[in-house]
């Protein structure tokens, strides 16, 4: 099989077009719920289709990520840290699934309308508070958690460009190596 | 300079090269996972100037009228009804919301008093409120919650919140200190519209032969997208009749005669929109729009039988008067997104206090 250097170039578009649209999209979550003006329901606004939309994008992602075969880490990089790597990416696959999942759930599960452009979207769950209840705490804190990751999973990116200069980071950019390899 | 300790272990440990510069990636690395982080507090409000959110709003009224878990946080006491509505199709020029046809919608609503007491007599205030939720054939909905004075005592989120501080309960007498209500009056000349009116128009007798009002202003949206300035009101069919403030009444009149007329029969109600002129103000719930302004009946809501809000249909509704259906959508009214944001901050609490008493019962 060949080795890949770097990630298939449709999965280096949809990770450099969904970075920056998650951390929008986590910031907005936390700002919207913390304000009163108008800014509430123009973000709110804005939320829950960006939501739909990374939804889309990252099922899509995944199944990219199954046809492609992606870079290895390189053997150099302790064990620890391969492993953290290793977890760390599926921690953000799984958040990226679920965050938009449950989101779309609580909207359910608190019987309000899910509607997207002209379209009532099917509720994910039947209108129930309690289930509401868990689904909207969940989704708080697993932002908190999504964030951490993105956070730590950038700080590792410039750990990798800038440090260790092992080509990772390029793996991602799709930058010619340089240095060593 | 004496070499580190022992640096060929800790940068082997932590896979930093031997010869790998350290101090500049460290400083870039630190200050983008702190900036990153702090930029994340600033935006979620921990850190930084305090703003007016959702929960300091919803913590005063829980300071202002006690913990009262599963409740809503304002408009405690209430009662579900069900029932629907009739389009008479008066306003389908206007708006493309199918509510407004030549058909019938189901409703779930909720008849109110306000604060955030679940025990108050219902006499206490002159104030009454009804919430409906319009259940549209294809999924949409149509959620009001509406009050039967025609306008609001503020026009915008500071001044409600300045109005709950000024209104909370003087420790020594369990009373609003009546010196801070006639300063939050002074500070707020705007509410005087809504002091003269309720001054000049004593409550009906009942929820039932009461006038509700959409207090903001909406937007109809009509199928070539052209918009109208519009305020609903809910018109008793059941003749209007002053509460008699002389007598005494029980502390939960209000829903007890509810449920005697529903029990002889349904109760009506039509629905009128008032549409705006052009220079009419849109975003200043204080102020009501001149006489004289074209009103269409678009028509009648049914209400059938009512309930106990424990357990009723209208108690795991959060009436957000924001969600709307298409053909009707917010104005410019500021306290349109007070309202979205403070209710479903009550409504995430009331809800979890809900769910953690069904886990413990």
């Amino acid at each position: 099989m060949k080795e890949a250097i770097y990630f298939a170039r449709p999965l280096r578009w949809l990770h450099w077009l969904m970075a920056p649209l998650m951390v929008l999209m986590l910031f907005i979550g936390v700002f919207m719920v913390s304000t009163v003006s108008t800014w509430h329901n123009r973000l709110v606004g804005v939320h829950k289709p960006l939501g739909m939309a990374l939804l889309v994008l990252v099922v899509v992602r995944l199944v990219v990520r199954w046809l492609n075969t992606t870079p290895r880490l390189p053997s150099t990089l302790p064990r620890w840290q391969q492993a953290l790597a290793h977890g760390s990416h599926w921690l953000l696959y799984g958040l990226m699934l679920l965050m938009p999942l449950i989101g779309w759930g609580m909207q359910s599960a608190a019987g309000y309308p899910v509607v997207l452009g002209g379209w009532v979207l099917p509720a994910l769950v039947p209108h129930d508070v309690a289930l509401y209840a868990t689904l909207c705490m969940a989704h708080g804190l697993l932002a908190l958690v999504l964030f951490a990751t993105v956070v730590a999973h950038l700080a590792a990116a410039l750990f990798h460009g800038l440090v260790r200069r092992d080509g990772v980071l390029q793996s991602m950019t799709g930058q010619a190596r340089r240095g060593r390899s | 300079m004496s070499p580190p300790h022992s640096p060929g272990l800790l940068r082997r440990l932590s896979g930093v090269p031997a010869d790998a510069p350290l101090l500049v990636p460290a400083a870039v690395i630190g200050l983008t996972a702190v900036g990153l982080v702090a930029a994340f507090c600033f935006a979620a409000g921990w850190i930084g100037p305090e703003r007016l959110g959702p929960k300091r709003i919803i913590n005063t009224f829980n300071a202002n009228f006690g913990e009262h878990p599963g409740f809503r946080r304002n408009h405690a006491k209430g009662v579900c009804v069900d029932g629907y509505f009739d389009g008479n199709g008066n306003a389908v020029g206007l708006s493309v919301a199918s509510v407004f046809g030549q058909n019938r919608t189901p409703v779930t609503g909720r008849f109110a008093i306000p604060g955030g007491n679940p025990a108050a007599p219902d006499a206490g205030g002159p104030v009454r409120s009804l919430a409906l939720l319009f259940q549209l054939p294809d999924g949409q909905q149509w959620r009001t919650g509406m009050n039967n004075t025609p306008v609001f005592v503020v026009n915008t989120p500071q001044g409600f919140y300045a109005q709950l501080l000024a209104t909370a309960p003087d420790p020594k007498t369990g009373k609003p200190d009546p010196a801070k209500v006639a300063a939050f009056f002074a500070a707020h000349p705007e509410s005087a519209a809504f002091r003269s009116w309720v001054k000049t128009h004593a409550p009906s007798s009942g929820f039932a032969n009461g006038s509700y009002y959409s207090i903001n202003a909406f937007k109809l949206i009509d199928g070539h997208g052209g918009e109208r300035y519009v305020r609903w009101t809910f018109v008793p069919d059941t003749p209007y009749q002053p509460l008699d403030a002389t007598q005494k009444h029980p502390a939960d009149f209000l829903q007890a005669d509810l449920q005697t007329q529903l029990a002889q029969g349904p109760l009506l109600w039509h629905l009128q929109l008032t549409l705006a002129d052009t220079d009419d103000i849109t975003n200043d719930a204080t102020r009501a729009w001149p006489e004289g302004r074209q009103v269409i009946d678009a028509g009648t809501l049914t209400l059938i039988s009512a309930a106990p809000q424990q357990g009723g249909d209208c108690r795991d509704i959060n009436y957000d008067p924001t969600i709307l259906p298409h053909g009707i959508a917010i104005s410019d009214d500021p306290l349109l997104a007070a309202r979205s944001a403070a209710y479903s901050r009550s409504f995430n609490k009331r809800t979890a206090e809900e769910a953690a008493q069904g886990a413990r019962s």
